[in-house]
């Protein structure tokens, strides 16, 4: 039991690492997006929502399903 | 000088339900030879355990020293061999069982378990109770407050709709609902239905306020936690899904068994994947907005149980601070949560209502899977 | 996952397709039709007052561009009258004196004429008075040289000295 709950934690972990280092690229794309092309501000933060959103809905289920 | 005040006054609501939510706590603060409090980790682990799950009663608070909850009952309807309707009352709290009809009920955590006359639980290799559980369809608090919620849309949004009959622009209230529905039907309905949006816009409409009211509701003090219950999710992302489906047309249905465009042994390949995407998508939305409101009222609850844990005067201060950033935060997604569900559900039913071109370009399946 | 499925409570779920159903379209009657109806009913007009505002705007610059035309017209015309009364007044001009002219050569002619046949009866009359008074005076010169014997001789003398017989 402790054993097993040890690899649940590192692989949340592991899925925290992912889901965050995937939030930070979105992010920088997003804003070099928004600094290259200001009008295009408002659809580029909708696509960069829905895709933070689609990331984190696969992270959150990673993290569930441990 | 307005924006001022609208800062006032949105500052002085958080710090309202913040001292609310803490005044859950603080009912329990530790005092000498207390035993009854909730103040050890345990203890608000259980108390959070307790906040997040459906509950038979509607407690705005409880009296740890006393024991006495503050509240009200609300009615059990069992199904167990025929229907069995009685208040939760009988239960007092999971202190005492409820013998209907010579069957022993036990409420253990929240769920009703049969029992036999001592109510011992036995426990399963999991680690759950394996007692045998009944049909449960009561009325419990999430069903109360979506019921409450409900009727607040139909008296709020019937009474908007009836404004309109004698003036075509809207006052009161209506100001402030009527760019919201604009906004749904502009940003989110329009943009990824296309031109058969008018059908659909009712559904994400009624999503995206049920969800948004729901979720405003969780950060009050009232110990609401729709969205963040699973059952509560699977049935919204169950409509999506069946609305998807039902609304798919001949092309959304070719792209699933047959993608039109790849050699013949990539179809036999990505048929399978299509349909398990058929299924993910949903059960990401589902995932989704429960595990986003189940983490927000988790650190929220837990920040504030650091307060009592710590109990001196800089973690106090400390704490209560990020509460109030945290609290801000749920706020944002509170309605980013709903935009997204509905964002994504009026992007899957674009994704199925879609009339395709006859050649297919190639970027013409960039649309994601999740 | 388990503790999921283990919370997963189906009464619940159950309760909420049944409101969420029901609230979808109890709402999308009472309250969702009649609103977008009456958003697109707004929408709508603004669209058409805007439209009717532009064409109204077109019309008028048409108006515009027809007066335009018209006054463009209108001073062409008056250009054109002007420059066909002063071609009109030209020809007046030339054919008047044309006609002057030629009356007038007219009349000199005829006033020549006059004068040449009032100039040739007077030469006449005066041809017939030289002559009846060259008659006269050769008449009393002859009377006056004949009227004695020895001037007639002489006469004849002389005549015949004249004559020389060759």
């Amino acid at each position: 039991m402790e054993e097993a709950l040890n690899l649940d934690m590192i692989g949340a972990g592991l899925i925290i690492i992912g889901a965050g280092f995937g939030l930070g690229k979105i992010g920088s794309a997003a804003m070099e997006g928004i600094a290259r092309q200001p009008e295009a501000a408002g659809k580029i933060q909708t696509a960069m929502i829905i895709i933070a959103a689609l990331l984190e809905g696969v992270a959150f289920a990673a993290l569930f399903a441990v | 000088m307005q924006k001022k005040n609208v800062a006032k006054f949105l500052l002085a609501c958080l710090l309202m339900f913040v001292s609310f939510n803490s005044q859950a706590f603080s009912v329990k603060e530790p005092q000498e030879g207390g035993d009854a409090k909730v103040n050890t980790e345990e203890e608000i682990s259980e108390y959070i355990d307790h906040h997040l799950a459906d509950s038979h009663y509607v407690n705005f608070f409880s009296d740890g020293e006393t024991g006495a909850h503050y509240g009200f009952s609300l009615p059990v309807i069992l199904w167990d061999n025929g229907l069995k309707v009685f208040s939760s009352g009988k239960f007092h709290h999971g202190e005492d069982l409820a013998v209907i009809d010579g069957q022993h009920y036990r409420l253990y955590h929240s769920k009703i378990y049969k029992t036999d006359a001592e109510g011992t639980i036995t426990y399963g290799e999991n680690g759950f109770p394996a007692n045998e559980r009944p049909l449960d369809f009561s009325i419990t608090k999430n069903v109360l407050y979506m019921l409450v919620v409900s009727l607040l849309m139909l008296l709020v949004f019937g009474g908007l709709a009836k404004q309109y009959k004698n003036r075509s622009v809207p006052k009161g209230s209506g100001r402030v609902l009527e760019p919201l529905v604009l906004y749904v039907r502009d940003e989110i309905a329009k943009p990824n239905i296309g031109k058969n949006y008018r059908k659909y816009t009712g559904f994400l409409l009624t999503v995206f306020f049920f969800i948004w009211i729901l979720n405003l509701l969780g950060m009050t003090p009232l110990g609401v936690n729709v969205t963040g219950n699973i059952a509560v999710t699977m049935a919204l992302a169950l409509i999506t899904f069946f609305i998807v489906q039902f609304s798919g047309n001949k092309d959304y249905w070719k792209h699933i068994f047959w993608m039109p465009g790849v050699p013949w042994p990539m179809k036999i390949v990505l048929a399978p994947i299509e349909v398990l995407g058929m299924f993910t998508k949903p059960f990401a939305l589902m995932i989704r907005l429960f595990a986003n409101m189940t983490a927000g009222h988790v650190i929220i609850m837990t920040l504030l149980g650091l307060i009592v844990v710590f109990q001196n005067w800089i973690a106090g201060p400390a704490f209560f601070g990020f509460t109030i950033f945290i609290s801000i935060i749920e706020l944002l997604v509170a309605f980013l949560q709903a935009y997204i569900f509905t964002l994504l559900s009026a992007l899957y039913i674009g994704m199925a209502v879609e009339e395709h071109d006859h050649h297919h370009p190639a970027d013409n399946e960039d649309i994601p899977v999740l | 996952m388990e503790k999921l499925v283990n919370d997963f409570s189906f009464g619940l779920f159950f309760w909420q397709i049944i409101i969420l159903v029901v609230l979808i379209i109890l709402l999308k009657k009472f309250a969702w039709k009649p609103i977008l109806d009456a958003l697109n009913a707004r929408e709508q007009g603004i669209q058409d007052a805007l439209d009717a505002a532009e064409n109204a705007r077109k019309e008028m610059q048409n108006l515009q561009a027809d007066n335009e035309k018209l006054l463009q017209e209108a001073r062409l015309e008056r250009d054109s009258m002007i420059k066909e009364a002063r071609q009109i007044k030209d020809k007046m001009i030339a054919e008047a004196k044309e006609d002057a002219q030629r009356e007038g050569e007219k009349m000199i002619q005829q006033a020549k004429a006059t004068i040449q046949t009032e100039k040739n009866a007077a030469l006449a009359d005066i041809k017939n008075q030289v002559a009846t008074l060259s008659v006269q005076i050769a008449e009393k010169v002859i009377r006056e040289e004949l009227s004695s014997k020895a001037k007639q001789e002489k006469l004849v003398e002389d005549m015949l000295d004249d004559v020389t017989l060759n």
